[in-house]
């Protein structure tokens, strides 16, 4: 059995979808930040697997930006979460939305 | 010493700061001094600089003096200079010295007053804004010393603020004035349109030679011209000038009749190469204008009873003629009547306020008379200031009135028959004036005609009284008798109650009678003492008191500057003496500002000759009338003094209702315009962005998870819309 590239796409589609629906559904922080790098990374299997069967550098390349640009939401989004949870216990994202217009 | 020049302006500023930021401990008279110093130092720079500018050729006559770069803006840079030329120092050469007189009068005249020190700073603020206005070597410069000559008339005027008048009499000169600033403004802009500089130097040898369109001079002249009739009190912008009288008398001498009010035909003299650009028809209407409003203010000075309103009167007259003159192209003409009005209406001023001062206060004719053995300085310089006004050879107003008159011959017949008789007039009413308050009764002590209604209400009251006194001692009679029937005593004294009662009824129904038919009370008691009937003696104490008090002749402070003022008004034709070239001194001196725009009379030497006469006879044509009728008794003054002239000719009330009827009317439209049509455009936009915001602030509901939704199925949407466009 060849692993071909849709292989790779399938699992990414998978990947996406369960992180988009777990951002859409979970309610608590925590979770949401893990979804949002659960479809990241989706992203970048795509980026890699269509790099190689394409044969062009710019794929993974661009993986590097986004492992970046992830990093360095993640730490803004935890420091977000925990300056939450100090002030409110087992606060969920619902109950934050005093900004509302 | 011509660089030195900004020592002319700084002197008064100092004055001013100096005053207004010293404490109290600058109190009477320091303040008085301090401030006559600071205009004593300004006539001293002025004259040397005057020395300096006469010791140049003829044409090197004109000396710029840049302090700094006021107003970079772009394409406008305007300075803060001092354009001296002959012009400018003439008129700061009479501004500083009829100020510094009038300066040193002030310390005698508010002697008392509780805010002697602000008086005083106002004064050289004052000073300083007309040297400004006058030296300024732009027309922005002297539209800032226009504005603020304007504030201290508005500030001098209301000076006495606490009596309701005097501060809405401020408030209708500053008014009325903004009408005026309004053209000179609009003027101001068309002139940085056309030249692209507000500079004097350049904006005029730019038009003396003739590179301006002629519509463009007409809009800038015009413009000019409405600023000018505000601040020259000229029809139908001169109502504030007899309002103005409630100020202190020195601040109408100096602000409201030497200096501030003739700023209107310097600016007009200044550019006078701009009228003689503009359409014809320009100067034709500035010398209608002012003959118009010289003979229409005559007219109504004959009428006055209040000494300052003549005086207001006469001078809107006067002003009248210079602006007669330089309609004419005579304009050496305007500046010298300018300069012996100065010196002439100074004087009258002053000495009424002297008058006014020995008074204490009391501005009515009706009640002086008879004043010239109480007050011979007063009097003395007065009559010299009456003899120069009313054009009587050698004094001052002879020689600058009878050559305007020439020059409107020159232009037409017509306006010199105008000017005829405003002369005419103008010898009358102030003979009038003078006979009225120097000569004839003394009516100090006369009882005043709401003194005798007070007599006559009084009488009757205790006749009242008696009455009702007598009723109730006939009941008590009545009461008395009842009780005791058989005694004859008391029969006797009812019918001697009841005889009691009816005389008092008699007596106080004869005096409420003879109270209906008394004759009206004479405002001008000229030749007698008013006969007031039987109430002679309940008349109010203040009656009394006012004969053991006498009217007093002024300090010396006070005296003095009506002196020198004296002295200048008989000599002031010196300076113009119409025989020669020669002679012409003033002519010679403001030839170069002129830029040969000075008509030349085209009238022989014998006609002048004879309008002179003319003039002489005409003035003494007046003269002569008033005597008869003031001092001779031989016609009744009555018949000049009618109530439509007292009234200056409804003038003041026309426009009053106007104003409060259609012009009200029209302003409420106007504002009711911007209320409901301006505002209601901008606000029914805010109101229409605050229904979109309702609608769309429902989708801000601070969930995140309803956002990331949106975002998807944005994100769904897109691939969708590009695939449908793809084909495979």
């Amino acid at each position: 059995m060849v692993v071909t590239t849709s292989w790779y796409l399938t699992l990414a589609a998978i990947l996406f979808s369960m992180g988009a629906v777990g951002l859409l559904t979970r309610r608590n922080p925590l979770i949401m930040i893990m979804c949002i790098e659960l479809m990241l990374n989706a992203v970048n299997l795509t980026f890699v697997s269509l790099g190689s069967e394409l044969g062009d550098l710019g794929g993974q390349l661009s993986v590097f930006f986004v492992l970046v640009v992830a990093a360095s939401e993640v730490v803004v989004g935890l420091a977000v979460v925990v300056a939450i949870m100090r002030r409110r216990q087992g606060a969920t994202v619902d109950d934050l939305s005093v900004l509302r217009g | 010493m011509l660089d030195l020049v900004w020592l002319v302006p700084a002197f008064p500023l100092a004055g001013f700061l100096i005053l207004t930021f010293g404490g109290r401990r600058l109190g009477e008279p320091t303040a008085g001094w301090l401030a006559t110093g600071a205009m004593a130092g300004s006539f001293l720079a002025t004259a040397g600089a005057f020395y300096d500018l006469a010791g140049r050729d003829l044409h090197d006559r004109r000396s710029v003096t840049t302090l700094f770069e006021w107003v970079p803006a772009g394409d406008l840079t305007v300075d803060v200079g001092f354009l001296a030329d002959p012009l400018s120092l003439t008129m700061c050469l009479f501004v500083t010295g009829v100020g510094a007189l009038i300066h040193l009068y002030s310390i005698g005249y508010m002697h008392g007053d509780a805010d002697f020190r602000r008086f005083f700073a106002y004064l050289n603020l004052f000073a300083f804004a007309m040297l400004m206005l006058v030296l300024g070597d732009n027309l922005l410069l002297t539209f800032l010393g226009w504005e603020g000559v304007g504030a201290c008339s508005y500030l001098l005027i209301s000076f006495w603020f606490t009596d309701e008048a005097n501060a809405s009499a401020g408030k209708k000169a500053f008014i009325t004035n903004r009408i005026g600033d309004w053209g000179f403004m609009l003027a101001i802009f068309m002139t940085f349109a056309t030249f692209g500089t507000v500079a004097y130097v350049d904006v005029l040898d730019t038009t003396a030679a003739g590179t301006v369109a002629t519509s463009t001079a007409t809009f800038i002249a015009l413009m000019l011209f409405v600023g000018a009739i505000g601040k020259s009190a000229q029809f139908p912008l001169f109502l504030w000038l007899p309002d103005a009288m409630a100020g202190p008398t020195p601040v109408s001498a100096l602000i409201h009749a030497a200096t501030m009010v003739t700023s209107g035909i310097y600016l007009l003299t200044r550019v006078n190469p701009i009228i003689a650009d503009a359409a014809d028809w320009v100067p034709t209407l500035i010398a209608w204008t002012g003959a118009g409003t010289a003979l229409f203010a005559a007219t109504i000075a004959v009428a006055q009873r209040d000494i300052k309103k003549v005086l207001a009167y006469s001078t809107i007259s006067q002003l009248g003629y210079m602006f007669l003159a330089v309609g004419c192209g005579a304009y050496v003409a305007a500046v010298f009547h300018m300069i012996t009005h100065a010196f002439f209406k100074a004087l009258l001023f002053l000495g009424s306020g002297s008058v006014i001062h020995g008074m204490d206060g009391d501005q009515d004719m009706a009640h002086y008379g008879g004043l010239r053995r109480l007050m011979p300085v007063t009097a003395g310089t007065f009559v010299i200031g009456w003899l120069a006004i009313a054009g009587v050879p050698p004094f001052a107003g002879f020689w600058s009135k009878d050559e305007i008159l020439a020059y409107a011959w020159n232009e037409s017949p017509l306006l010199w028959a105008v000017g005829l008789v405003t002369a005419v007039l103008t010898a009358f009413y102030m003979t009038r004036l003078v006979i009225l308050t120097f000569f004839g009764r003394h009516r100090y002590a006369d009882p005043r005609p709401d003194e005798v209604e007070e007599a006559w209400a009084s009488a009757i009251a205790v006749a009242e009284e008696a009455v009702v006194a007598a009723a109730a001692a006939l009941a008590a009679a009545v009461t008395a008798s009842e009780a005791a029937t058989d005694e004859p005593d008391v029969a006797e004294a009812v019918v001697a109650a009841r005889a009691a009662h009816e005389a008092a009824v008699l007596e106080r129904d004869g005096i409420v009678a003879s109270a209906g038919e008394r004759p009206e009370l004479p405002a001008l008691a000229l030749y007698g003492a008013p006969d007031i009937g039987p109430v002679a003696d309940r008349l109010p104490d203040q009656v009394a008191t006012r004969s053991d008090h006498h009217p007093h002749e002024s300090p010396w402070t006070m005296g003095l500057p009506l002196v020198v003022l004296a002295v200048l008004s008989v000599l002031g034709g010196l300076i113009q003496l119409p025989f020669s070239t020669a002679t012409k001194r003033l002519e010679g001196w403001l030839e170069p500002t002129l830029f040969g725009n000075e008509v030349h009379l085209s009238v022989g030497t014998g006609t002048l000759w004879v309008l002179a006469a003319v003039a002489v006879a005409g003035g003494a044509v007046g003269i002569l009338v008033a005597v008869a009728a003031y001092l001779q008794r031989r016609v009744d003054h009555r018949a000049f003094e009618q109530p439509i002239l007292a009234d200056a000719w409804r003038f003041d009330r026309l426009v009053s209702n106007f104003m409060g009827g259609p012009g009200r009317a029209g302003f409420e439209a106007t504002a009711n315009f911007d209320s409901t049509v301006v505002d209601g455009a901008v606000e029914s936009v805010a109101t229409m962005v605050k229904a979109e915001a309702r609608l769309l602030r429902r989708f801000h509901n601070g969930l995140v998870r309803t956002y990331a939704a949106g975002v998807g199925v944005g994100a769904v949407g897109l691939v969708v819309w590009f695939l449908s466009r793809t084909s495979f």
